[in-house]
């Protein structure tokens, strides 16, 4: 499995740490009330198709990644800096 | 009685150098070493006050810049490592300047077959028409995390955390006797 790191280009897989599902980009706001926080900390999708990852390019240069990858297929559709815009 | 003399030692001190059948590893005194951080929308100040006060650009990704002596290594988004110079005061006006001196362990592994050691170790492609001179990449080294720059048509600065100098050494001396072998 290769991963193409934004900054860095194709790498092997073992160059990275799985994070999980990107939900952690999506953070609700401190008052957002105990629902939606238990769906924050606990409720995962487990999608047959395109779901969205974070990984963490660690043995290489120290970026956030966010992979969109299909799960049926395994085909990586795209790699984005979790940073939003590349610096 | 107080310890009225104290000896720097080098990383790799008693562990180098070291020659393999036609490759050597040797120690590098790199000088200071600092990593520099562009602030917010500062990277084009930063790269004009780099080249007014050392002579070199701040490089673009997995480039490295200047020369033996003084070199700007990429090191990740948004961080440069400079290598040799003591950072001049302009510098702090656009970026983060932080000492890292004596944390890095940094040799030169040179010669014919230096990339055949490496591909034993390194899970990139550092043969010369994918990594040419002044190109740099962040990546594994075995098990430990490096930076790797061309700085020769067959020599490469290697650097990792100072903590891993022994490590390095074993698996750079390994790769090298395993490619020596093959003849
Ligand atoms: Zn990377």
């Amino acid at each position: 499995m290769r991963i193409t790191c934004p900054y860095c280009g194709e790498r092997d897989r073992r160059e990275f740490y799985y994070r999980g599902a990107a939900v952690d980009l999506d953070r609700p706001a401190p008052d957002a009330g105990p629902e939606a926080w238990d769906d924050f900390v606990y409720l995962r999708d487990n999608p047959a198709g395109e779901t969205r990852d974070l990984w963490y390019h660690e043995g290489g240069c120290g970026a956030w990644i966010v992979v969109t990858r299909n799960t049926l297929t395994h085909e990586i559709s795209a790699t984005e800096p979790a940073s939003g815009g590349k610096r | 009685m107080c310890v009225d003399k104290l000896n720097a030692q080098t990383p790799c001190d008693g562990l180098l150098p070291l020659t393999i059948g036609t490759v050597s590893v040797t120690e590098v005194d790199p000088g200071a070493i600092h990593a520099v951080s562009a602030f917010q929308g500062q990277a084009k100040s930063l790269s004009e006050a780099m080249k007014a006060a050392h002579g070199m650009a701040l490089p673009a990704p997995n480039r490295a810049t200047g020369k033996s002596g003084a070199r700007a290594v990429w090191f990740g988004p948004g961080q440069t490592m400079l290598i040799g110079p003591a950072p001049d005061p302009s510098l702090s006006a656009y970026a983060a300047v932080v000492d890292q001196s004596d944390a890095w362990a940094v040799v030169r592994l040179e010669g014919d077959g230096a990339e055949d050691v490496l591909a034993r170790l390194v899970p990139v492609d550092l043969r010369p028409q994918n990594f040419k001179r002044g190109y740099t990449a962040r990546t594994l080294l075995f098990h430990m995390t490096a930076s790797i720059t061309r700085v020769g048509e067959k020599a490469f600065q290697i650097m990792v955390f100072r903590s891993m100098a022994t490590s390095l050494v074993n698996d750079l001396q390994r790769a090298m006797e395993g490619v020596a072998a093959r003849g």
